[in-house]
């Protein structure tokens, strides 16, 4: 490029995040991303459980193998935790949106309603899945 | 009378030669991603019911529940939410911490176009099981 783009120097670079004490709202903004990544990764997962029920038993069958594997099992249940939490930090975050919980002590108690929601979420579901076995 | 193009309002010279700036869509990306947050609310819970209670189904038991008209409806309509809701946020991921222009750019058109793929995937699997 010419002289006219944008130039980047390499200017002085205040200290940042390694400088924080980790704080319970900071930590759940960064879960809440990192989950948020996880996810995208597993939606693989939902692709490959359709693509291979279209594509025939045989197929399905391999997916439901894997997924059933005890590597495959711990993947749902890593799923299932970054699933739920995203999903109610998400609704926390939908709530800032709109102008609430914006005190501090609000964002902080919002986020331990949003752990606690997340721990019972996984709990049940696990429980369901274990006892529901066979059940359509 | 002023053409549309002479109202530059304050940028420079400089500013506009190069074409940066506002193209106008600044709360689409915003908007949509909140939308499909909405919406995927009731979808991700019908789709953890669902397959719950499919656990351990065969592939014939799979494919009856998926050929119900309104188990296909929700299951396109998550697939959709999801898959546009992934891309906004791989986006955002994308742009706040990839810096290198050209990696950057590769990989924001890759992530978009492997998670349309994927999404026309799932639809087409889904009708053709359905259908």
């Amino acid at each position: 490029m010419s002289e006219t783009s944008i130039e980047k120097k390499a200017r002085p670079l205040s200290p940042h995040l390694q400088v924080y004490k980790p704080q319970m709202t900071s930590v759940l903004s960064i879960l809440h991303r990192a989950c948020g990544i996880a996810l995208a990764l597993g939606i693989f997962l939902i692709a490959a459980v359709l693509v291979s029920a279209a594509i025939g038993e045989d197929a399905y069958n391999k997916v439901q193998g894997f997924v059933a594997s005890p590597i495959g099992l711990l993947m749902l249940f890593g799923w299932s935790v970054a699933l739920y939490y995203h999903m109610c930090n998400g609704i926390r975050h939908l709530f800032w949106d709109v102008g609430y919980l914006f005190k501090i002590q609000n964002a902080y108690k919002a986020g331990y309603v949003v752990l606690l929601a997340t721990a019972i979420l996984v709990a049940a579901t696990w429980y369901c899945a274990f006892n529901m076995v066979g059940g359509v | 009378m002023k053409l549309k193009w002479e109202d530059h309002g304050i940028k420079t010279p400089l500013g506009r030669a190069r074409g940066l700036g506002s193209a106008k869509e600044g709360s689409d990306h915003w908007m949509s991603q909140r939308i499909t947050a909405i919406a995927n609310i009731p979808l991700v819970l019908w789709f953890v019911y669902s397959i719950v209670s499919l656990n351990g189904a065969s592939h014939a038991e799979f494919t009856s529940w998926l050929a119900q008209p309104l188990n296909a409806i929700l299951a396109i309509l998550f697939v959709i939410s999801i898959f546009y809701h992934a891309k906004l946020g791989a986006q955002v991921v994308t742009e706040d911490y990839f810096h290198g222009e050209a990696v950057k750019f590769v990989k924001l058109i890759a992530q978009k176009l492997v998670l349309f793929a994927l999404g026309i995937a799932c639809v087409f699997s889904i009708l053709k099981i359905a259908l």
